[in-house]
């Protein structure tokens, strides 16, 4: 007997089983390839232009947008935009492990909650976020301006000098940034402490860990995805934040997200704010990487999803 | 300074150091409504193999958490090898449990799992190690020790539970339904397995099952528990001889009780007939049952000419290899019979069998409301 009807019917499920998978797929791949493949390589190409005399972006390729975006400019080198980069960095990093700090111990505490309450306290959390960031930092540049009460209590505290603001500051910046990613690090922190294995914590308890040190081996490790997920909501945002270094930095606390912006609306250099786009691409990039790596040590070798 | 285990169990003759339990009026509820224990006082002795049998909800695991501290009691003291820990917490007492769900942590590996409890006692690495290897080579582990949790079978993580509890060599080890888990296979090996551990360690144990064949299996003692109440505490054989009430006997396996009617000397008249009792019958109350262990029931040409002779109509019957089980149907009353599986016939459905129990076989136990 012959094998070929055999092969033929396997073949024929294959063929079936390939134009499921296509016919699934294929409306998912055609978005994402029209709203981010095709922008992104729009994007890279354009960095790779000419700003042209009208600024409008033009040929040749060349490297200018990158030289820029490096300080090489008609007067030599000059480390602004290496300020900028790190100042975004820095502000991104300090502000997350803040939201991290007050984000914690508020969702453990929603879990304590009665089930009744818990819903109302998320809600609670989220709810300001619904809120124009626009409004929300005005609100901040009341809140801060020199002569409100707070002002006044830093100044006699003898942070700030007389008749100076808390705004316009980095201080204004970071705080901006905790009061604006606060509930993207409750949500995924808060899911991960409710479903987190209270047995484990007893367990734990039960051979002679102290409660410090049954927090770091049962709880710690049980919210870690969380956590992580939680840094990457907060941080890659906050990293090309736009609209808070804008008003409440007051055009002195400028990150990348303000660079790209005014090349692209005042200074009208398109192939350099691509370019600084790009660089903020690669940094968030080698961020999650990094954080990937953190992820993976800390938990063991498991992986932490993000 | 601890010995480790195999020094232990090469010298067997000494004695371990195994400590006594006693809890006296320990009450403990959750909310005004769900009481978990009523005022239990009981004595566990150092060594001894100890069950805590009841159905979910019988306040077992509650007492389980007391001991090992997870719980505190609302009132009552307790005592272990005669010092009062009611206010020590967990990471204080020398106690270990093993978790149903075996909790192991999913981010350590095997060898980190059992040495954990050895390293949060300030046990040096080398010491730690070295009763670790022991350990699992004790309960048949070493291979699996730089495994993680994740790639590891049931009853491989059941054992790891075990060795990582052992291996601080408590005074006394709590094993929450530790083996409800696992298929019956593997079930009955590890009940084998643990009482043969305990016997060679002489530790305390004290163990929680709602099986009461597993209860039977292991224990020295049992204590059977119902609505936060110690209903008998007693040696295996003589809970399931002897049982205290009703619910103790329904809880054991026993299906047949039977409301007393009239009491006479030696006879009780009861749903399904005149009964005649051994002449030793204890003393009765108010209230009272009469028991019929399902395999005391004598069935077919065997009931001919037997004392307590009834007609019976089969309702169902079902072959279990060792023994056929049967529904039968006396005077409106369900009564259920093993017989042992000696070749013999196994009746049918609507067969009308003779039985037969002999009064020797009898006994009277205090109803559920007594």
């Amino acid at each position: 007997m012959s094998k070929r009807p055999f092969e033929r019917s396997v073949r024929q499920l294959r063929f079936r089983e390939t134009r499921h998978l296509l016919l699934t797929t294929l409306p998912g791949a055609f978005w994402i390839v029209l709203f981010l493949v095709l922008p992104s390589l729009y994007l890279v190409s354009m960095a790779f232009l000419t700003n042209g005399t009208y600024g409008q972006p033009s040929l040749p390729l060349t490297f200018d947008a990158f030289r820029q975006l490096a300080g090489f400019g008609f007067l030599g080198w000059s480390p602004g935009n290496l300020y900028t980069l790190l100042r975004s960095l820095w502000q991104t990093v300090v502000a997350t492990a803040l939201v991290v700090v007050i984000a914690y111990p508020i969702a453990y505490y929603i879990t304590l909650c009665r089930q009744s309450l818990r819903p109302i306290m998320l809600l609670l959390v989220v709810v300001p976020s619904w809120t124009n960031q626009v409004i929300r930092a005005f609100g901040w540049m009341n809140l801060l301006a020199p002569d409100t009460p707070l002002s006044n209590l830093a100044q006699s505290l003898g942070l700030i000098a007389p008749h100076m603001g808390l705004f316009p500051s980095s201080f204004a910046v970071t705080l901006g940034l905790i009061y604006n990613f606060l509930p993207f690090m409750v949500l995924p922190l808060y899911a991960a402490f409710e479903k987190l294995d209270t047995t484990l914590v007893e367990a734990a308890r039960d051979l002679y860990a102290s409660p410090l040190k049954a927090f770091w081996v049962a709880v710690f490790p049980q919210t870690l995805p969380g956590l992580l997920a939680g840094i990457v909501l907060v941080a890659v945002p906050a990293f090309g934040m736009y609209v808070v270094p804008e008003l409440l930095g007051g055009g002195r606390s400028l990150m990348i997200g303000n660079l790209v912006a005014s090349q692209f609306a005042g200074g009208s250099n398109w192939p350099y704010g691509a370019a600084a786009s790009l660089l903020m691409l690669v940094a968030t990039l080698l961020g999650i990487f990094l954080l990937r790596r953190l992820g993976r040590r800390a938990g063991g070798g498991e992986e932490v999803v993000i | 300074m601890k010995r480790g285990i195999t020094e232990t169990l090469a010298n067997e003759s000494t004695a371990r150091k195994a400590s006594s339990i006693t809890l006296e009026g320990v009450e403990k509820s959750f909310s005004r409504e769900a009481i978990a224990l009523d005022g239990v006082d009981l004595t566990i002795k150092a060594g001894e193999f100890f069950t805590l049998l009841g159905p979910s909800g019988c306040g077992k695991t509650t007492l389980l958490r007391i001991l090992a501290g997870l719980d505190t009691p609302n009132a009552g003291v307790v005592s272990i090898g005669g010092v009062d820990v009611t206010a020590v917490p967990p990471h204080k007492r020398s106690v270990n449990t093993v978790f149903q769900s075996y909790a192991l942590f999913p981010h350590l590996s095997v060898e980190d799992n059992i040495g954990f409890g050895l390293k949060m006692q300030g046990v040096d690495k080398a010491e730690r190690t070295r009763r670790v290897r022991e350990m699992a080579e004790f309960i048949k582990l070493s291979p699996l020790l730089s495994r993680r949790i994740h790639q590891l079978s049931g009853g491989q993580r059941q054992r790891i539970a075990l060795a990582r509890a052992l291996v601080c060599e408590p005074d006394v080890l709590l094993l929450d339904e530790p083996l409800s888990a696992l298929d019956a296979g593997l079930r009955g090996q590890l009940q084998v397995e643990l009482q043969r551990i305990q016997r060679r360690l002489g530790m305390t144990f004290v163990f929680v099952t709602h099986d009461q064949q597993e209860a039977m299996v292991m224990s020295d003692r049992i204590a059977v528990l119902n609505d936060g109440k110690i209903q008998q505490l007693d040696t295996p054989r003589a809970v399931f001889e002897r049982p205290a009430n009703a619910f103790v006997a329904r809880f054991m396996g026993h299906s047949n009780l039977l409301e007393i009617k009239r009491r006479g000397a030696d006879r009780l008249d009861t749903a399904i007939g005149p009964l005649t009792l051994p002449a030793d019958a204890e003393h009765m109350n108010d209230g009272d049952l009469v028991l019929i262990r399902p395999e005391t029931i004598e069935l077919g040409d065997d009931a001919l000419g037997q004392p307590n002779r009834f007609d019976a109509t089969v309702v169902e019957s079902f072959y279990r290899g060792s023994h056929f089980e049967y529904r039968l149907q006396v005077e409106d009353v369900a009564l259920t019979a093993f017989s042992s599986n000696q070749g013999q016939k196994l009746f049918a459905a609507d067969d009308r069998v003779p039985i037969s129990i002999s009064p020797s076989d009898l006994m009277t136990v205090r109803g559920e409301g007594g």
